[in-house]
């Protein structure tokens, strides 16, 4: 037994764990299993969806190869294990680069496809599974199943988002984008208030690929900086960036009100007088906190929760800024407090997160009842707004509001796969 | 032209040196081979590091990794396509110990394949490299091989015999251009410790335990601890007095 925590920490229990080595042998791997299971990558989804306490974890690790690559077409063929760094590393010196990327490069293409993670170009690219060609899921009664957009659709959909429980996918086609290189010519903009976000989001869409936004969520009234990139074709070398970790979890979380007040005052200051156009390197601006090695550990022992909702536009604005008040209120906050606009279509998947509207981010340190009041407070807004929260950063939602946010769940139902199982899927689907 | 690097791996799958295989390609191609008990894996293998680096040539070659003649034969083939620059000898697998002492057969195959055999290989290699008059040997050891512990001493044994004849041949090639290093991985995240892993052990990261091997083979240390801090810990536990070391359940 080994005893398995997912990003978040929130918990540490032992799990049976198995790791796949072949791609040939994983259908007759599932299929032997003495216990429902649930494919397993880097770990790096916050909550329970990665988990299945005193079930099976099938490692994805060793399911690392690349086993096609077309210099012409940019199409990569991959097993699931393969890392999104690994893709970028290698493709991008050869004008290629993922169309989607979240933010962090250590995880696997198999969790992105299950979790159909999005990235700072959701308004241009959409979600992971978006660029999905083909995927081979293998099944616990030993079968294989080929789909995608074109082929055995309704497997696709369910599998795209799917959070790993229509089976194990054992390796799946991507189609990149071309790129001129790994540099971005970004800019940063500061701004006060949701009304001017909106703004700066929606006049940013048509001439910038990626937008987001970092703000303060201890300043009431919405102190923030936007930021906003373009592929750049300029060349330089690459920076060799100092790695920096966390050697191990401090006896008590690092963030609380005094480091947050400082920390989010520093960096808006910080990044206000930085705010211009500047070169910089892809793995700076798509992945800065890769740079802090188990980052995680910052929160302590107790772990922390991520709230990651999505609204819809209508609406949208107040749902958010009723949002931020409860929180201001609750004196709870965040490093890392995110707002982002997505794009007006549909995603991928019968359980893909993304949806036409503005997603939030917040972390939160585990401070156990005070935090679950507080996002009970949160879940009321995020449900009378109509939106949802992300699955691949819950731990508490709901069942309720996930039935509600995920109306194609009687949809996905059908194409579960009886012999896998996570601790999400029994806290939301019961089984 | 410039012609290749020239880089063969025997045990071409093990997750040590598959990995190291893709850090040589990282920064330009290279000419491989790849040397392998299972055609099947071999391919694979073979496959990802093409699909990386286009430019490099891949060849594989399945064979008996332990018979004595199939490595003669083996090494002479190779050596027809001309001198290679760097060997790494990296297989192995992971016995249990208690198996070891139950069954002479386990004992005798986990020393065979940790022990006799990449001597051998090097041995071979060995020659080759003293008519050259230059290349790089390296092979994989163990800090398991520094100080026999019940734990997993069948295993260390063989590691040991890998190190000393590692230490033979640095002797031997002294004062000439033929370089031999000797890597002794800590436990790492590996197929071969597939079975550590289910236990909960903390292993560490395949891809820089490969990183660091490259390093120092490529800088042509002679003996190097990965990841580093292995050569402290295993410095204490070999200085530790038989006394104290007798109480330790490691």
């Amino acid at each position: 037994m080994k005893s398995v925590s997912s990003w978040g920490r929130l918990s540490c229990e032992p799990h049976h764990f198995t790791s796949l080595l072949d791609p040939s042998s994983v259908a007759a791997e599932l299929a032997g299993a003495d216990r429902p299971g649930l494919a397993y990558g880097m770990g790096r989804s916050y909550g329970d969806v990665c988990l299945n306490p005193d079930g099976r974890l099938w490692s994805t690790a060793g399911l690392d190869h690349l086993l096609a690559f077309d210099d012409k077409s940019g199409r990569l063929t991959c097993e699931a294990g393969m890392l999104l760094g690994d893709i970028q590393r290698l493709c991008i010196p050869r004008g290629w680069t993922l169309p989607v990327s979240p933010g962090t490069q250590w995880v696997t293409v198999g969790g992105a496809i299950a979790n159909d993670v999005h990235g700072k170009n959701h308004h241009r690219q959409g979600s992971f599974g978006d660029h999905v060609l083909r995927l081979t899921l293998a099944r616990t009664d030993g079968t294989l199943i080929e789909c995608g957009p074109d082929e055995q659709p309704d497997w696709f959909a369910a599998t795209v988002g799917g959070l790993g429980l229509t089976g194990v996918i054992v390796k799946a086609d991507i189609q990149l984008c071309p790129v001129a290189g790994p540099w971005l010519e970004t800019e940063t903009l500061p701004y006060r208030g949701l009304t001017e976000f909106f703004e700066l989001a929606d006049s940013s869409e048509a001439d910038w690929e990626y937008t987001v936004s970092w703000f303060d969520c201890l300043s009431r009234d919405v102190r923030g900086l936007f930021l906003r990139a373009n592929p750049s074709s300029e060349g330089g070398s690459a920076p060799t960036p100092r790695r920096l970790a966390m050697p191990f979890a401090p006896p008590a979380s690092l963030v609380n009100r005094a480091s947050l007040k400082l920390f989010n005052a520093a960096y808006y200051q910080l990044g206000r007088r930085r705010a211009s156009r500047t070169l910089q390197h892809y793995q700076a601006f798509f992945y800065p906190l890769d740079r802090i090695d188990r980052w995680n550990l910052m929160y302590g022992p107790r772990g922390f929760y991520q709230y990651q909702c999505v609204v819809p536009r209508e609406g949208g604005q107040q749902a958010v800024q009723a949002m931020l008040d409860k929180i201001a209120d609750s004196g709870e906050g965040s490093f890392l407090a995110v707002l982002k606009t997505f794009g007006r279509r549909q995603a991928p998947g019968m359980l893909s997160f993304p949806m036409p509207g503005v997603t939030l981010a917040l972390d939160f340190p585990n401070r156990g009842v005070r935090s679950l009041a507080l996002f009970e407070q949160l879940d009321e807004i995020v449900a009378a707004a109509g939106g949802r929260l992300y699955m691949a950063k819950d731990a508490r939602m709901p069942r309720s509001l996930f039935e509600a946010g995920y109306p194609r769940l009687p949809e996905f139902t059908p194409f579960r796969d009886a012999g896998i199982s996570s601790a999400l899927s029994r806290r939301l689907m019961g089984n | 032209m410039e012609a290749l690097r020239r880089i063969v791996i025997i045990g071409a799958t093990s997750g040590i040196a598959r990995h190291c295989a893709r850090a040589w390609l990282a920064p330009g191609p290279a000419d491989l081979t790849l040397v392998g008990r299972d055609a099947e894996r071999l391919a694979r293998v073979e496959a990802d590091l093409k699909a990386r680096s286009p430019g490099s040539q891949c060849h594989s070659l399945p064979v008996d990794l332990l018979d004595p003649a199939t490595i003669e034969a083996t090494v002479a083939t190779i050596l027809e396509r001309g001198a290679v620059d760097t060997v790494l000898i990296a297989h192995g697998l992971l016995p249990e110990q208690p198996a070891c002492q139950a069954s002479l057969t386990e004992a005798w195959e986990a020393l065979v394949v940790n022990g006799m055999s990449p001597v051998l290989w090097a041995e071979a290699f060995a020659r080759a490299m003293e008519d050259a008059g230059r290349g790089t040997l390296a092979l994989i050891g163990s800090v398991a091989g520094d100080r026999g512990r019940k734990s997993n001493y069948t295993y260390g044994a063989a590691k040991s015999l890998v190190a000393t004849c590692a230490a033979g041949m640095q002797h031997r090639f002294a004062g000439t251009a033929v370089r031999v290093v000797l890597i002794k991985p800590g436990p790492t995240d590996t197929p071969m410790t597939a079975v550590l892993k289910a236990d909960g052990a903390r292993l560490a990261d395949v891809a820089q335990v490969a990183r660091d091997t490259v390093r120092a083979i490529d800088r042509g240390v002679p003996v190097a601890y990965v990841p580093g801090r292995w050569r402290w810990i295993m410095w204490v536990v070999r200085s530790l007095p038989m006394a104290i070391f007798n109480r330790l359940d490691i």
